[in-house]
């Protein structure tokens, strides 16, 4: 009976295609385990081996290479991005977390998310978080809760200098030249920026000391008022 | 059944006959009165026309009865109210209302019949008042105005002195209220408001000479006289209703409409009568206004400037003597005295007047206020107003004050202060100078009299609250526990003789809390002292258990003798100008910076030291070289040609910090607190609130005590998000929650 032997099984080459079509087709999760992968040995390039951590110099490295000085913003925005914890550091977890948002498991990729990173931030109501981040990134220390003012500064220059140029300006002069306050909180820097958005400048018509502003920023008011009549 | 039927021209000429008969007796004819009979017979013939079922003539009876009323007045009630003027106008006026009703009375009687089932039935007016609308409609409504005018031009006219029939116009007056039938409006609409129109007018152009004319106090009488005048009228001939208004009417042309022409006139207003403290035309003044609804503010206003304006003037007075007197040191606090004098004189002044003048009214208490919170507070030759009136109690308490005052004055003058501290805005700071000097003057026994401190406290305490006064009256307290440990220790002496330190001694043990802070420090006793010391210590550890000794020995006074080659002389010192004078008793001649080492002393407190004995008005040390000032490479000798002709003096010593800076520090702390405590109170009660809000209830919560700064307010609460008391909330920047 020819029939009985035509019920053969297929050649092992059938199940042979079979498996190469997988690695073709878009199954995620094969193909995302490929891409982690990358993102881990990508960290490992600049990880120190000891503490399992992108330290300081890492960094330093991961900027050389991705053609960005590292005081730049655009780092602290990757740091928001992997919602990083300690300054001047990157943890496997925090790396994967930001890399992978980006899409980006080359150098390459990285550099070219950047722009976009950039963009997405200028949008208000991420820029308020990010915003936020960059002051608590910097409380280095244990229950820290204030950062000094030149520190301060530099920030709102960083951060808030590309949106509110001539506010920031202003603001820093004025922080340099008060010797009330040595040290700010996160209260009284989340209140710059809603500064900057809020109040009309540079005739601050809109201002009610009356309000719940912050100390620093009636004095810078009236500082600045003062100083526009000379 | 068997009643005649009447027919209506027979029933009608009956009735007519009675109606003329009526109308004669009215007009004054002789034989005027109507027998039972008559009455009997109309009354009966209106009875059966009107009860007769076919042909019943009740509507042509009712309308009959309009007729005849319509018919007398259109023939001779209006003609002969037309053809008079005048007074007689008004006569006629009030003589045909007079008859009218009687007339309508009559008729009303006969015709009774019609009112008991006729005029229900076709819910028509009952006959009286009817016939007193016929009244109203055909004579009234076609006469009043000229009736108004007349009668207008009869007030005026009396106005101007001349004489009128009161009597005539109360009665036409009467018959506009009695023709509304129970409705003022009638009365109201048509003559009262034309009157009062007038009268305004009237008062308006007088007014209007007056006030150029005549000074504030005789616009004052002519004004009163008016008002006296307007009311005798109306009580005489208007409507009761009306005096209020006339009143009112009056007051607003003369008084309102001319308030501040006639209270800041130049030389005769409102300042002018204080000035010459025109007591009656004050009164005058008040009483006139106080009757008006907020009459009183423009004089409040102006009477607030005047205190306000004489204060300031007090407070500049003080600013310039005190600069002219630039060089001397106690030029501030000399005139400081003189001024707070000057100002408790001003507040009896003037609160004189608002007790007497004012009749204790509060607009005025309020206007005293005000002014003297503006000036009370403002500082003299940088001494602020707080220390200028603790000062000047100091100077009451103290001893030795040159004017030698009896003591119901002293107390007086403190129950006045007392009233005064109300206008103080900082009255914890006064607070905290009169403790320290209340501390000078029991330490330093310069207080005049112990009862005098006592009833000052306690007169403190009524009005600032138990808290206030509590420190100072734990301090004298506490004198008067020391005074009972001193004599114990001369009883602990007299039993234990060995123990002797060979010194008097005496001791004031203060209790720590109610003084103020004083620091101790380390003076290297002279052998003597050292020896007091620890015989005191040894006495009090065996009275007391577990209590420690702080010795201060910068309040210490003591008295040696310097035995000086011309005569020995008692010099009274503090205890740090004794101890560096006994070191010469070891040798002549110390150096700066021996006697440093020795004393262990700061420099600038040895520089103070050496100073007030080989600089000032009294050289028991002689300085090498002779130069104004100590320096550190200066040598000290005992100087012993010195003498003076007294045998006992005391060497004053300056104080050692800035008092005053002190003082303010500390208070400026304790407000940090309160307002810190008051924000945490009121966020705990409220868990949420506007920031507005929080700053305006903290400010009531601590004003009785001292005036908070804003500023100062909103950094605490700053102080208190970071501390975690409170947050601000999410999404409004503008709300704080309590954080539990």
């Amino acid at each position: 009976m020819p029939r009985a032997t035509s019920k053969r099984k297929a050649p092992p080459s059938t199940s042979a295609s079979v498996t190469s079509s997988d690695v073709v087709s878009t199954r995620p999760g094969k193909k995302g385990k490929k891409e982690v992968d990358k993102i881990g040995s990508l960290f490992d390039v600049y990880a120190n081996k000891t503490l399992d951590m992108i330290d300081p110099e890492g960094i330093v490295s991961l900027c050389s290479h991705l053609g960005v000085d590292h005081t730049d913003v655009r780092i602290l925005m990757l740091a928001w991005k992997m919602k990083a914890e300690k300054q001047g550091y990157f943890s496997r977890e925090e790396w994967r977390r930001g890399l992978k948002d980006l899409n980006a498991d080359t150098i390459a990729k990285l550099k070219k998310a950047l722009p976009g990173l950039e963009k997405e931030l200028m949008a208000t109501s991420k820029f308020e978080d990010f915003y936020a981040f960059a002051f608590q990134y910097c409380l280095t220390e244990d229950r820290q809760k204030s950062v000094d003012i030149e520190t301060v500064c530099e920030l709102l220059s960083l951060v808030l200098g590309p949106k509110y140029r001539s506010q920031v300006d202003v603001l820093i002069k004025y922080l340099k030249v008060q010797s009330e306050y040595r040290a700010l909180n996160a209260d009284q820097w989340r209140h710059f920026y809603r500064f900057c958005k809020e109040i009309s400048f540079p005739d601050l018509e809109d201002y009610d000391s009356d309000q719940a502003w912050p100390v620093i920023i009636d004095n810078l008011v009236e500082w600045m008022k003062e100083n526009k009549q000379s | 059944m068997g009643a005649k039927i009447i027919q209506f021209d027979q029933g009608w000429s009956c009735l007519q006959k009675g109606i003329t008969k009526l109308k004669k007796i009215l007009e004054g004819a002789p034989g005027g009165h109507f027998s039972s009979e008559e009455y009997m017979a109309l009354y009966s013939t209106i009875y059966n026309m009107c009860s007769q079922n076919s042909p019943n003539y009740s509507q042509q009876l009712y309308e009959k009865y309009g007729e005849s009323l319509t018919e007398y007045i259109r023939a001779t009630v209006l003609p002969s109210i037309a053809e008079n003027h005048g007074e007689f106008m008004l006569r006629e006026f009030v003589n045909r209302w007079a008859n009218h009703k009687v007339m309508v009375r009559w008729l009303s009687h006969f015709f009774s019949y019609l009112d008991r089932w006729f005029v229900s039935q076709k819910s028509l007016p009952r006959l009286k008042e009817a016939g007193l609308v016929v009244f109203r409609e055909c004579v009234y409504e076609k006469v009043k105005s000229n009736v108004v005018a007349c009668v207008i031009g009869f007030i005026d006219k009396e106005r101007e002195g001349g004489r009128i029939d009161r009597g005539l116009l109360k009665n036409v007056v009467d018959v506009f209220v009695e023709v509304g039938m129970g409705q003022m409006g009638g009365y109201e609409v048509d003559f009262e408001a034309e009157m009062l129109a007038d009268s305004g007018e009237h008062y308006s152009r007088k007014a209007v000479s007056w006030i150029l004319e005549d000074s504030c106090p005789d616009y004052m009488v002519k004004a009163e006289e008016c008002l006296r005048r307007e009311k005798e009228r109306a009580s005489h001939y208007l409507h009761s209703s009306s005096e209020q208004k006339l009143v009112e009417k009056v007051q607003h042309e003369l008084l309102v409409v001319h308030a501040h022409q006639l209270i800041d006139k130049e030389h005769s207003g409102f300042r002018a009568l204080i000035r010459g403290d025109k007591v009656e035309d004050l009164s005058r003044m008040f009483r006139l206004y106080h009757k008006i609804p907020k009459g009183l503010e423009p004089v409040a206003n102006v009477f607030k400037q005047q205190v306000t304006d004489e204060g300031k003037a007090l407070v500049q007075q003080a600013e310039d003597a005190a600069s002219s007197q630039q060089g001397s040191n106690g030029a501030g606090a000399e005139v400081g005295l003189v001024l707070i004098r000057e100002i408790l004189e001003l507040h009896d002044k003037y609160m004189a007047y608002v007790t007497g003048c004012f009749m204790n009214h509060s607009v005025f208490h309020k206007a005293l206020k005000e002014a003297f919170e503006v000036f009370c507070n403002k500082s003299v030759a940088g001494i602020s107003s707080a220390e200028l009136l603790a000062g000047f109690c100091d100077n009451l308490l103290k001893k030795g004050t040159s004017e030698k005052l009896s003591d119901e004055i002293i107390e007086e003058t403190l129950e006045k202060v007392v009233v005064l501290l109300a206008y103080y805005s900082d009255k914890d700071l006064y607070a905290e100078f009169c403790r320290k000097k209340l501390a000078r003057r029991l330490l330093f026994d310069r207080s005049c009299n112990e009862d005098h401190e006592k009833s000052f406290l306690t007169k403190l305490k009524q009005q600032c609250g138990g808290q206030f006064a509590s420190k100072m009256q734990g301090m004298v307290t506490d004198m008067t526990l020391a005074k009972d440990i001193q004599t114990n220790f001369e009883q602990y002496l007299g039993t234990n003789p060995n123990v002797k330190p060979g010194i008097d001694l005496s001791v004031t043990v203060l209790k720590t809390g109610c003084w103020p802070n004083y620091k101790s420090s380390d003076l290297n006793l002279p052998q003597e002292m050292v020896k007091c010391v620890e015989v005191f210590k040894g006495f009090y550890d065996s009275q007391t258990k577990r209590r420690k000794l702080a010795w201060i020995y910068s309040l210490g006074t003591c008295n040696i003798v310097g035995k000086f080659e011309p005569k020995p002389i008692e010099l009274v010192v503090s205890t740090y100008q004794a101890a560096l004078l006994l070191l010469f008793n070891d040798s002549d001649r110390l150096s700066f910076s021996e006697i440093l080492t020795q004393l262990k002393l700061t420099n600038e407190d040895l520089v103070r030291l050496l100073s007030s004995l080989s600089c000032a008005k009294y050289k028991i040390l002689i300085k090498e070289p002779n130069t104004k000032t100590v320096k550190p490479d200066d040598n000290f000798v005992f100087n012993s040609m010195f003498t003076d002709k007294m045998r006992k003096i005391r060497i004053p010593l300056p104080p050692m910090v800035d008092e005053k800076k002190k003082v303010t520090e500390d208070v400026d702390k304790e407000r940090k607190y309160a307002i810190d405590a008051a924000l945490v109170r009121i966020m705990k009660s409220r868990k949420v609130l506007g920031h507005q809000k929080l700053v305006m209830e903290c400010v009531e919560m601590v004003q009785s005590i001292f005036k908070p700064d804003i500023k100062t307010i909103k950094k605490r609460i700053e102080d208190l998000i970071t501390r975690d008391y409170l947050e601000r909330d999410h999404e409004d920047s503008n709300m704080f929650k309590y954080v539990a």
